[in-house]
């Protein structure tokens, strides 16, 4: 969990010159500091803002400085600003920060953006409030503590005169900026907590909202790029004479990632690059499969690996009276953002603007400023709505390729990357392989458990000799909620050819998996029911720690939200014949998150997943409906991981070509699901990765439950069902 | 090259393309249509489909050649002001999360409805069966669906 933020250093406040007409009143404020920057990526140190503007028409612009790929953020800060401000929320006008330090941490991952940015941001409105107040004081000559504030105005409340926030700020921003505010009692709140409209809906029927690929500038030309289907691979030579004479084909150019074919349409660009003949020197990753990272990861967990907790006794459970082993796999994922990936860049000597679809503007500005050969005050990096995200474009790759060729061309240039390309070069989520051992003691106890994670791990992809290959690999392993007294967690990462990244709920994804079936297997074995054995082991209101983090995790916490999906689900009524419960729990992102699902399996294998109950508990909820979407969003990602997608490799390239082998959950196999939010008020934290990592196991321990067999591996095999075991 | 006739969103243009060229990439890239969405490029995930003559059409595989005298209505062109019921529906349900897929979803969806005013779950899964949406908005589909259905009411 080293995604996770500490609280930084104290906030200032200081007003900023406005910055267009009208605009008058602007505040910054500094926010929470990453610890490790997202998802623990090393080097991200940053000192972000909130950034709101009022101008004389009572207009409210609040830049959303995180990136809306389909999250809400667009919705939910301005909603945190909004609500201090005592703004017309009609009237709030929300605007996409670019990738500039003054907006502060724009950086989108981690399920982190209510959670860091809900204090400061409430702080801005506040602050903001107090001044508009203080200008209508003063115009009045009046104390402040006799006026109120009411839906973007200032009210004298003895005498009910009323003065627009547009009428103040004139006033207001002449006036010094307080150093303390106070926060509204969140009993009053009357924009947070309420299901509001996403600001971003209108423009996502009509047409009218700009991806990354739609962008367009005069004179733009198209690339499309040939890869090296090997990772690690290399262009040894190309002849770019077919290329060039494919109709409308300009140039051919050979960049870092392969070659360029550059064109005067996007379809030309992808007939060219089909012309071009390139040799490739494929490099010694060719030696790799699924078959020798499967091998690889099995003899791993044969020895012990590095240690990453301990409790109790491990020789306790070679001695139990029953032992249980099982092997639980997990393989590569690719994101498939419905948008492929793709980016425009227009490349001067001077300066360089780029329009992409990021998440992380401080990697992607790092690496444009390095391809571009110019400083970052040089290079305007817009960031466009992202057409999904999942963690694929922490990874700025894609927007570097059309800077790289927008240089070599010397002009405006878009990208667009095929499916076939954004299946085969992603940055995937690691495969994984899990050996658990657990024992029992005379009266069915878990008295023992063993967990060996092995995995290709995202950190030594990126940092080969990385002391710490376990960081972001064994959230939801090592931190296990349950009160089993002997307990031990080693990890071993694999090499691997594959380049690996961030994938929505990262490795809570595999480990809840493993965790939550083993778990399930054991109370099987003790013919216990499972949840109450999760009852009673998560029981005493214990906080589980985590080394030079400030957050825990509470069990009561974990328990209430098992308690709250299994009542929700009927858990113990009588369900039609074939069908089966199973339930599990898991804790990611500060989140509490438990759901129950009901399963039938057919005769060929075939798995129906009826309905998924989910209980949630998010600390304070900033917007509901958005919550609820968010799970609802979080269990299709884990459903299609489960059922449905995987990658596999072969002579060192990706197999999986389009979504006809790279399969999505559709709309015919979505579920019935109903989300439960915990009412809280707890601060507000992670909500758009939690839901994901619970749905597979629960789907496998409904499996379970319906037909007695047990699922080890991802996605389900037909023929592990089909099966007489 | 040739020069292709037909109807985009209600105003008669003569596209000059090759007639191979997918109508995915001339509304795009020489229309400026961009509401259209690329996702596959075979006919996979929806998010490319346009009403070629009234049916819903996938634009990545269909080419500029076929739609030769024809009408073509993309999301733009599907109302004025985002009035067509199934817009109104998709706002009132808070369908769109990254939004991406949603075009292609709602010009099938008003296909259906075209054809089939009341249709059953069996009948809006059977439409949509053939898109995708990597956020998981399907529940909402649904719902918006059946909403525009019922004249806008839930």
């Amino acid at each position: 969990m080293s995604r996770v933020s500490g609280i930084g250093r104290r906030d200032f406040l200081r007003i900023v010159p406005a910055a267009g007409a009208g605009l008058v009143l602007g505040i910054r404020l500094s926010e929470a500091r990453h610890a490790t920057g997202p998802q623990g990526r090393p080097g991200d140190d940053l000192a972000p803002n909130a950034f709101l503007q009022i101008d004389a028409r009572g207009e409210v612009i609040i830049w959303a400085s995180k990136s809306e790929m389909g999250q809400g953020v667009r919705t939910s800060l301005p909603m945190i600003v909004a609500e201090e401000l005592d703004a017309d929320f009609s009237r709030v006008r929300v605007e996409q920060a670019w990738a500039d330090p003054k907006f502060g941490d724009l950086d989108t991952g981690g399920s982190s953006s209510v959670r860091t940015k809900f204090d400061p941001m409430r702080r801005a409105g506040a602050t903001a409030r107090a001044m508009l107040v203080a200008a209508a004081a003063q115009t009045w000559k009046v104390d402040r503590s006799v006026c109120r504030t009411e839906k973007g105005a200032v009210i004298h409340a003895p005498t009910g005169r009323r003065l627009a926030y547009g009428d103040l700020v004139g006033t207001a921003a002449s006036l010094p900026v307080p150093q303390e505010v106070s926060l509204k009692d969140p009993k009053s709140f009357r924009i947070l907590g309420k299901s509001l409209p996403r600001t971003d809906t209108p423009a996502k029927v009509d047409g009218g909202a700009t991806y990354g690929i739609d962008v367009k500038v005069p004179g733009m030309l198209y690339a499309a790029v040939a890869r090296c289907p090997v990772f690690g691979g290399r262009m040894k030579s190309f002849d770019p004479a077919a290329a060039k004479a494919s109709p409308g084909v300009r140039a051919v150019v050979p960049i870092a990632s392969g070659v360029a074919v550059v064109a005067d349409s996007t379809w030309n660009a992808l007939r060219g690059r089909e012309a071009l003949r390139v040799d490739w020197d494929e490099g010694s990753g060719v030696v790799e499969s699924s078959e020798t990272l499967r091998n690889q990861f099995a003899e791993l967990t044969q020895k012990p690996g590095k240690t990453v907790r301990s409790d109790g006794d491990a020789a306790v459970l070679a001695k139990a009276i029953k032992k249980i082993e099982a092997v639980y796999e997990a393989p590569f994922q690719a994101h498939a953002t419905m948008e492929p990936q793709n980016a425009t860049a227009d490349w001067k000597k001077d300066r360089c603007e780029v329009w992409a679809p990021v998440q992380t503007p401080s990697w992607a500005m790092q690496d444009i400023s390095r391809a571009a050969g110019l400083p970052a005050e040089a290079i305007r990096l817009n960031i466009t709505f992202l057409g999904g995200g999942f963690g694929r474009r922490i990874n700025p790759d894609y927007a570097v390729e059309a800077v790289e060729i927008s240089k070599a061309i010397a002009a405006p240039v878009k990208t667009v990357w095929t499916r076939t390309e954004d299946l085969q070069h992603d940055f995937y989520r690691p495969a994984s392989y899990h050996r658990l051992s657990g024992g029992l003691d005379a009266r069915g106890r878990i008295i023992a458990w063993q967990h060996r994670l092995a995995s290709t791990s995202i950190n030594t992809f990126y940092e080969p000799s990385t002391p710490k290959p376990e960081e972001g690999e064994i959230g939801g392993a090592f931190d296990l909620p349950y009160a089993i007294p002997n307990v031990r967690v080693e990890y071993a990462a694999a090499g691997s050819i594959v380049p690996r990244g961030w994938w929505r709920s990262v490795e809570s994804s595999f480990n809840a998996f493993a965790v939550e079936s083993f778990l399930d297997e054991l109370a099987a074995a003790a013919r216990r029911d499972p949840l109450a054995v999760r009852r009673e082991l998560l029981s005493g209101d214990r906080k589980i720690t985590y080394p030079g983090e400030t957050f825990v995790q509470e069990t009561a916490r974990l328990k209430a939200v098992l308690d709250l999906a299994a009542a929700k689900a009927g858990w113990g009524k009588p369900l039609p014949k074939g069908r089966g419960r199973g339930l599990a729990a898991h804790f990611s992102y500060l989140t509490y998150c438990a759901q129950v699902a009901e399963v039938s399996v057919g005769k060929e294998g075939a798995v129906r997943v009826h309905r998924v109950v989910c209980a949630v508990d998010c600390g304070r909820a900033v917007n509901p409906g958005i919550i609820a979407a968010q799970m609802e969003g979080g269990i299709v990602f884990g459903l299609t991981a489960a059922l449905k997608s995987g990658i596999t490799i072969d002579r060192g390239r990706v197999k999986e070509t389009n979504f006809d082998d790279y399969e999505m959950l559709r709309i015919d196999e979505m579920p019935q699901v109903e989300v439960h939010v915990v009412p809280s008020d707890r601060p507000p934290t992670g909500v758009g990765e939690p839901g994901v990592p619970v749905v597979a196991p629960a789907v496998c321990n409904a499996i379970f439950a319906a037909t007695g067999k047990r699922i080890r591996r991802l996605p389900i095999q037909v023929e592990d069902l089909a099966a007489t075991s | 090259m040739a020069s292709i006739t037909l109807t985009v969103n209600g105003r008669k243009i003569t596209a000059e393309a090759d007639p191979a060229t997918p109508i995915l990439w001339v509304l795009r890239d020489s229309l400026g249509l961009t509401g259209t969405k690329f996702g596959c490029g075979a006919s996979l995930c929806g998010a490319c489909t346009v009403h070629l003559d009234g049916q819903a059409t996938r634009s990545c595989v269909t080419p500029i050649s076929e739609a030769s005298g024809k009408t073509i209505t993309t999301i733009e062109g599907l109302s004025a002001n985002r009035s067509h019921p199934l817009q109104k529906a998709w706002i009132a349900e808070d369908v769109p999360q990254c939004g991406y897929c949603q075009s292609g979803m709602i010009m099938t969806a008003a296909a259906l409805l075209a054809a089939k005013p009341n249709p059953t779950d069996a009948d809006i899964d059977g439409a949509l069966g053939g898109h995708i949406c990597r956020c998981g908005t399907y529940q909402r589909i649904r719902r918006a669906v059946r909403r525009a259905a019922k004249g806008g009411t839930s």
